[in-house]
C-alpha cells in the first residue's frame, strides 16, 4: 500500500489530536498548526508526484478486497486538490498566527482547522460514496463550529443559515446514496462506474443523478441554491472566511465533477445540459450580485458564486479540453479567491471597516498592499498573462469546439463584469482620496503596535499566493499539462476502475 | 409492508419540511431531525426488507433460507450516529443564537442577508 495515500488524512488528524492535548498552551498549538499544515502541503505534493509518475494509486484500508473494503484512491484530480488544500491550509495557518484573537485560539481554533483539512482531504481521496458522505460530515462539523466560534451576533445569524442549508443538503445526499444502493447494490465508486455502464438507462437513475446534483449543488453554492453563502461567508473572522471561500465550496464542485464524470454519464444530453444551464446562470447571478455590493467581503463572497459557474461550465461541456480547463481554473480560483479575502482582512485591520464608501487612499499609503490586491484581482478578471486568463481561455476554446456559443458568450460577458467590479474595489478602496472622517484618519495614522509586530506574518501568505498566481500564469504549461492529465483520467474511467478493482472495464 | 413504510417516509419528509418552513428556530431544528429520520428510513426500505433472516451467516450452514443485507444496517447506524452529533450541535447552536439575538424568530435574523 502506498503510504502517501493516507498521509494527507493522518497528518491533520495527528496535528488535531496533539493540539487538543496541548489545549492550555496557545504557543504549542500555534507551532503545531504551521508544522502540521506545512507537512500536509509537502505530503500532498509528494502524492501528486507519485500519481504523476505511477498512474492512479488505490488502496484498501483492511483485508477486504475492493468493492467491500474501505477504498482510498488518488487520481491526478484528487492529488492536485489535496496539494492545493495543503497550500491553503498553510497560508491560512500562518495568517491566523497574526490575526486570530486569543479568545478563539483558546477555544480550539487550531484543532478545528486541522479537522476541517482532514475532512476536505478525506473527501478528495475516498473511493466510496458513503465514505464521501462521512467525510463531508467531518468537514461540515468542523466548519459549523468555525463559523460560530466567537459568538458574535452576525456570526450566529450567518451560522443558522449555513448549518440549516448544509444539513438539508446532507439529508438529500444520504437519501440519494441510499437509493443508488437500492438500485445498484454497491457504493464503491469504481464498482458503481462499471455496473452503471453495463446497466440499461433507467429513469430512476436520472432521478438519483438529480438528487446528487441538488445535494452537491447546495454545497457548491450554484444557482439557485447559493443564498446561504453571501448571507454567511462574510460573518466569521477573515482567516475562516478564506478557508471557506478557498476550499469548502470547491469540495462540492469536486464531488459534482467526480460523480458526473465517473457515474452519471448515461444520459449526458439531459443531465449535462442542465449543468451547463446552471453554470451560465450561476456565473451571471453571482457577478450581478457582486456588482451591486458596496461591502468588500460581501462583494468577494458573490464572486465565489460567479467563479463556481466557470468550473461547472467545464463539467457541463464534458470534453477532455473542457475538464482540463476546469481543473486548471479550480487551482487558479482557489488561490486568487483566498488571496483577495486575505487582502480584505488586511484592509480591515488598517482601516477598521469593510465598507467601500468609507475606505480610500490605500494606494498612497500602502502601495505594496495595493499591488498584492491588483495581482489576484486582475487574475480573477482574466487579464493576461495572469492565471485566470489561461483558465478562461481553455474553457472558452473548449466551448467553441463543441459549438456551445451561448455559454461562451455568457462567460465572456461575466469576465467583463468581473473586471468592472474588481476595478470598483480598486477605485473605492485604493485609488480615491480617503474620506475626510476623523475616525478613519486616526486609525490610519496610528496603527496599533500589534499590527506592526505581526506585519510580516500578515503579508507573507498574501505574497506567497500572489507569487503562485504569477507562477501558474507565466508558466502555465506545467500546470496545464497536469490538468490535461487529470481530465483524461476523468474522461476515461477505465484506468480508475482498474486501479481500484484490479480488473479491466 | 413497503407501502406502509413508503407512506411513513413521505409523511416524515412532509412534516420535516413543514417544520422547517415555520418561523421558530426550535421548529427548524426539529424539522432537520425529521428529514434525517426520513432519509434513514428510506435507505432501510429501498435496500430491500427481509424478515427474520440473519445478516451474518457461516460458510458451513445451509444458506438456502437466505440472509439479510447487513450493509444498509451499517449505513443507517453510521448515519444515525452522525445525525445525533449534528442534532446535539444544532441544539447548542440555537441556544446560543437565542441568547445572542434575543429571539427565536427567524424573521428577526436578517441582518446578514443581502
Amino acid at each position: 500500500m502506498n503510504v502517501l495515500l493516507i498521509l494527507p488524512l493522518l497528518l491533520p488528524m495527528t496535528a488535531a489530536i496533539l493540539s487538543l492535548l496541548a489545549w492550555n498552551s496557545r504557543r504549542t498549538q500555534r507551532i503545531l498548526s504551521v508544522i502540521g499544515t506545512a507537512l500536509l502541503f509537502v505530503s500532498g505534493l509528494m502524492l501528486l508526484e507519485s500519481v504523476w509518475q505511477n498512474g492512479i494509486q488505490a488502496a484498501q484500508m483492511d483485508a477486504w478486497p475492493a468493492p467491500f473494503g474501505i477504498t482510498v484512491v488518488a487520481d491526478l484530480f484528487s492529488a492536485i486538490m489535496v496539494a492545493i488544500a495543503g497550500f491553503m491550509g498553510l497560508a491560512v495557518a500562518v495568517y491566523s498566527l497574526a490575526t486570530m484573537d486569543r479568545q478563539r485560539e483558546a477555544f480550539g481554533y487550531y484543532p478545528l482547522l486541522h479537522i476541517l483539512l482532514m475532512g476536505v482531504c478525506g473527501a478528495f481521496l475516498t473511493g466510496d460514496l458513503f465514505n464521501l458522505y462521512v467525510w463531508f460530515e467531518v468537514m461540515l462539523m468542523a466548519s459549523f463550529v468555525l463559523m460560530a466560534l466567537g459568538g458574535e451576533r452576525a456570526q450566529m445569524e450567518g451560522a443558522i443559515k449555513y448549518v440549516t442549508l448544509n444539513l438539508i443538503s446532507s439529508a438529500m445526499f444520504l437519501a440519494a446514496v441510499g437509493m443508488l444502493y437500492g438500485v445498484m447494490g454497491t457504493l464503491n465508486m469504481a464498482d458503481l462506474a462499471q455496473k452503471l455502464r453495463d446497466t440499461p438507462q433507467m429513469d430512476l437513475l436520472t432521478t438519483i443523478a438529480m438528487l446528487f446534483l441538488v445535494a452537491f449543488g447546495i454545497k457548491a453554492a450554484v444557482f439557485p441554491l447559493f443564498f446561504w453563502l453571501p448571507a454567511s461567508y462574510h460573518t466569521p473572522p477573515v482567516a475562516v472566511s478564506v478557508i471557506f471561500a478557498g476550499l469548502l465550496t470547491k469540495v462540492g464542485v469536486y464531488a459534482l465533477i467526480r460523480v458526473f464524470t465517473l457515474l452519471f454519464v448515461q444520459d449526458v444530453a439531459y443531465t449535462h445540459m442542465i449543468i451547463l444551464v446552471i453554470a451560465g446562470l450561476t456565473m451571471l447571478t453571482g457577478v450581478l450580485g457582486a456588482v451591486a455590493q458596496a461591502d468588500f467581503r460581501r462583494l468577494l463572497a458573490f464572486h465565489i458564486i460567479s467563479q463556481i459557474g466557470y468550473l461547472l461550465m467545464g463539467l457541463g461541456l464534458l470534453t477532455t479540453a473542457a475538464l482540463a480547463g476546469a481543473v486548471y481554473f479550480m487551482v487558479h480560483v482557489i488561490i486568487a479567491k483566498a488571496s483577495l479575502f486575505l487582502v480584505s482582512g488586511v484592509v480591515y485591520r488598517l482601516r477598521g471597516t469593510y465598507d467601500l464608501k468609507k475606505l480610500g487612499g490605500l494606494y498612497g499609503r500602502h502601495p505594496f498592499l495595493a499591488i498584492l490586491f491588483l495581482i489576484p484581482a486582475l487574475s480573477l478578471a482574466g487579464v493576461p498573462p495572469l492565471s485566470g486568463f489561461f483558465g478562461k481561455l481553455a474553457l472558452i476554446q473548449a466551448g467553441l469546439w463543441v459549438e456551445q456559443y451561448a455559454i461562451v458568450a455568457t462567460a465572456l460577458v461575466v469576465s467583463i463584469l468581473t473586471l468592472f467590479s474588481m476595478i470598483k474595489i480598486w477605485n473605492e478602496a485604493f485609488w480615491k482620496e480617503a474620506p475626510e472622517t476623523p475616525g478613519a484618519e486616526g486609525s490610519a495614522t496610528q496603527p496599533s503596535s500589534e499590527v506592526m509586530g505581526s506585519r510580516y506574518l500578515l503579508i507573507l501568505p498574501i505574497a506567497a499566493l500572489a507569487l503562485a498566481i504569477l507562477f501558474i500564469g507565466l508558466a502555465a504549461e506545467p500546470l496545464y499539462l497536469l490538468a490535461s492529465g487529470a481530465a483524461e483520467q476523468l474522461m476515461n474511467p477505465a484506468e480508475y476502475i482498474h486501479a481500484v478493482l484490479g480488473r479491466r472495464l | 409492508m413497503e407501502t406502509i413504510l413508503a407512506v411513513v417516509i413521505g409523511g416524515l419528509y412532509a412534516a420535516g419540511l413543514f417544520m422547517m418552513l415555520r418561523r421558530s428556530i426550535v421548529k427548524l431544528i426539529i424539522g432537520i431531525g425529521l428529514l434525517g429520520h426520513a432519509a434513514n428510513l428510506l435507505i432501510f426500505t429501498i435496500a430491500g426488507l427481509t424478515r427474520a433472516r440473519p445478516p451474518l451467516i457461516s460458510e458451513s450452514l445451509d444458506n438456502s433460507t437466505g440472509f439479510a443485507d447487513p450493509l444498509p444496517q451499517a449505513l443507517i447506524l453510521t448515519a444515525i450516529v452522525i445525525g445525533f452529533a449534528v442534532q446535539a450541535f444544532a441544539l447548542v447552536l440555537i441556544h446560543r443564537v437565542i441568547q445572542t439575538v434575543g429571539t427565536d424568530d427567524l424573521d428577526n435574523m436578517k441582518a446578514t442577508d443581502t
